[in-house]
């Protein structure tokens, strides 16, 4: 069976105006709909007898899974049409290039790959979010809007964790783009998030590099060299790329997923963090591993256990901030806070926490740098913040020190709260503040808008001297 | 229009009046009961009514083997469990409940709730009662069918396969609330699972719902007042391990 369209068409509703775009597994077209005030694409499965099936079930899969999809990052949906009658996606048209045209410019300045990475991990972190594995991260895949957000265009070989995945038992061999493929999509595993930080790896030393770490391998067993030998570090290529750029990449092409960042958000903190980038030899490595380290690689790698399914959450990226309240006189309250910390984070496994404390600007008065006496404000907080966490018992490369400024605490905690894209908030509520009575509490300002879990913490103010305040004495 | 389609309520009141009430709340046109209607549970004569009256109302109900075993009280096949409760059953059900449930249809196809066969055990023999618990079971029964969609129940687990154009199945479990698109050039084959018995380890009931329109099918885990029904049980003098393995799901 064919299906097509002409120029000219109409099907649902949808005009179909031009052929924009031939591509391996499917052709688009621009279209308009009465009904709809947007460019639009629309996108037929390209089928002929006796093709490829995996353009059908990956023409499928997308059906299933992109209607599911929302927020920026993704092309919005406006309509699907099944295979009983002409298979289509009818969606959004992003204007523009994609990515790819940037790598043509590759290397790329570290400051621009950075600015894209931050742009791409944020649209990734919100693919996760929403139970999407993408498992084709690659520039062709990728698309700006003119407002800046990244998004993503092809949803093919993508998994959703509450949706039969039909890629998985129909085929049996990888699926992915060679250069970007992760080495368990290599092994056929689709249930790894961590397959798209790897993937992203691949982008990011592209872009930085001009180079593709694991060339284009054009064999299945070309494609397994990825396991066992590393890249060429990426300082070696461009010495102007900054060691923590270069710690973050090679941890994203870490062939074992388990020494990855545990999740996308932790990835997006390091990006936008590169002062809590945890420095390993990664960062200085300036040669590929000598033949007996990639020999011994290569033997494991011979061994690898068969194909074990986890159910990983998608999500959870075990970053917890906590934002805490320096001021003098609110000691009682620093230390509930410090035991509340101490509580959550015995009960999580790989957990990172990033301790703020916010200076408040004022619109009126130039704020000072330097208090009084001449010292730093800035440093000054940074040394209390760190005095606050030195009792928490965590380890200190799980830790990560923010002061941040702005003329509302509340904003500035709910900004790096989404940049972040932190699991929970804890903050203590001062119970009573001449601040909360005139201008509403940041607590409750940070629990109304926070894009996630937040604790607030409250404690009693220890008892005043007796005969000092008569209402604390006890009858 | 949505179906509503239960599958297994083994006479416990308790788990089909949550899940149709549940159902109700999500705006439901028809009602679909898959067959069981009786057996294990403790109020048969109840259940069987409210279906006749739904029947007439335009609800679809098919005939499951306990039912069939209640009208015959030929319970071959059966363990001690489901035979002690058949027989129970058959003596608490009155003739108009009986000729009720000798009425059922074993399969019914429609045309306007689209390109679907509801079916009690599976697709390739509607009266051999085999039960669809692996791929290779759903193959045959998809491979038996010509719809598009298959509902079916009988195994009291939830399942979707789905089998495309390599012939084989693939096993999907539902995720509750989560609606999944039947999409594509493949046929699906979605077990419900038990209204009235789960058998999954998760003791809330079973339900689903299928939009003919969006072409998408939800699955629904209700919890229900287990201790009610347990207790029925154990007053109508049923076997315990009917009543206790509500309390677990098995």
């Amino acid at each position: 069976m064919e299906y097509g369209v002409k120029v000219g068409d109409v099907v649902d509703g949808f005009v179909i105006e031009q052929e924009l775009h031939v591509g391996g597994m499917a052709i688009a077209y621009t279209a308009s709909h009465p009904n709809i005030d947007k460019p639009l694409i629309f996108k037929i499965p390209k089928i002929r007898e006796g093709e490829d099936a995996t353009i059908i079930v990956g023409f499928e899969m997308e059906m299933m899974i992109l209607p599911r999809l929302a927020g920026p990052h993704v092309p919005r949906v406006y309509g699907v049409g099944d295979f009983a009658r002409t298979p289509y996606i009818a969606m959004e048209r992003i204007p523009g290039e994609t990515l790819f045209a940037r790598i043509e410019h590759a290397p790329l300045p570290p400051e621009e790959v950075l600015e894209i990475a931050r742009s791409v991990v944020t649209a990734l972190a919100d693919l996760h979010r929403q139970n999407v594995i993408h498992h084709d991260i690659k520039p062709s895949n990728i698309m700006t809007r003119p407002t800046g957000e990244s998004v993503f265009i092809d949803f093919g070989l993508s998994r959703h964790n509450a949706l039969p995945d039909l890629l998985e038992a129909e085929f049996h061999l990888p699926m992915g783009t060679a250069p970007y493929i992760s080495p368990e999509q290599v092994r056929q595993i689709r249930d790894e998030p961590r397959s798209d930080i790897f993937s992203f790896g691949v982008l990011m030393y592209h872009l930085a590099t001009g180079e593709r770490p694991f060339g284009v391998p054009r064999s299945q067993q070309a494609l397994r060299t990825r396991i066992w030998r590393d890249p060429v570090p990426p300082r070696k290529l461009q010495p102007a790329i900054p060691p923590f750029m270069q710690e973050i990449i090679l941890r994203c092409l870490e062939p074992d997923p388990s020494r990855r960042f545990p999740s996308v958000g932790r990835l997006a903190f390091n990006l936008h963090n590169p002062d809590a980038v945890r420095l390993t030899a990664r960062a200085e490595k300036s040669a590929r591993d000598g033949v007996p380290a990639v020999f011994r690689r290569w033997v494991k790698s011979r061994a690898l256990p068969p194909v074990e399914h986890h159910a990983l959450p998608v999500t959870a990226t075990g970053l917890i901030m906590v934002a805490v309240d320096l001021s003098e006189g609110f000691e009682y309250l620093a230390e509930a806070l410090r035991l509340q910390t101490k509580r959550l984070t015995l009960s999580m496994t790989d957990v990172r926490v990033a301790c703020i404390n916010v200076i408040r600007l004022s619109g009126v008065f130039q704020t000072a740098s330097f208090d009084e006496e001449g010292r730093n404000v800035h440093v000054q907080r940074l040394v209390e913040l760190k005095n606050w966490a030195r009792t928490l018992d965590i380890e200190e490369d799980k830790l990560s020190y923010h002061v941040l400024e702005n003329f509302s605490p509340a904003e500035a905690i709910i900004e790096f709260a989404k940049t972040n894209h932190v699991d929970q908030i804890l903050l203590c509520a001062r119970g009573n503040s001449t601040y909360r009575r005139f201008l509403g509490s940041v607590s409750s300002e940070v629990v109304a808008k926070a894009p996630c879990t937040v604790t607030v913490v409250r404690a009693v103010a220890p008892v005043k001297e007796a005969g000092e305040d008569p209402t604390q004495i006890a009858t | 229009m949505r179906l509503a389609i239960f599958s297994d309520i083994h006479a416990n009141r308790e788990a089909f009046d949550a899940c149709l009430a549940h159902a109700m709340r999500q705006k439901i046109d028809r009602m679909v009961c898959l067959g069981d209607i009786v057996g294990y549970g403790a109020d048969p004569q109840y259940l069987v009514e409210r279906l006749h009256r739904l029947t007439e109302e335009g609800a679809i109900v098919l005939k499951g083997n306990h039912d069939e075993a209640a009208v015959t009280c030929d319970t071959s096949g059966m363990n001690e469990y489901a035979t002690a409760a058949i027989e129970w059953t058959a003596r608490s059900l009155d003739r108009q409940a009986l000729a009720f449930l000798q009425s059922l249809p074993m399969s019914v196809t429609g045309e306007e709730t689209g390109d679907c066969l509801f079916v009690h055990a599976e697709g390739s023999d509607p009266h051999d009662w085999r039960y669809v618990n692996d791929p290779v079971s759903a193959e045959r029964s998809l491979q038996a069918v010509v719809q598009r969609v298959t509902f079916c129940g009988h195994v009291h687990v939830p399942q979707l396969y789905n089998m495309g154009k390599s012939k084989t199945a693939q096993l999907f479990t539902p995720k509750h609330g989560e609606p999944i698109p039947l999409v594509g050039r493949r046929q699906w084959l979605a077990v419900m699972g038990a209204t009235g018995q789960p058998r999954d380890r998760n003791p809330a009931a079973a339900y689903a719902i299928y939009d003919t329109d969006t072409n998408e099918l939800t699955y629904f885990r209700v919890p229900y007042d287990i201790e009610g029904a347990a207790a029925k049980i154990h007053a109508a003098g049923l076997p315990n391990m009917l009543a206790a393995r509500l309390f677990v799901g098995r």
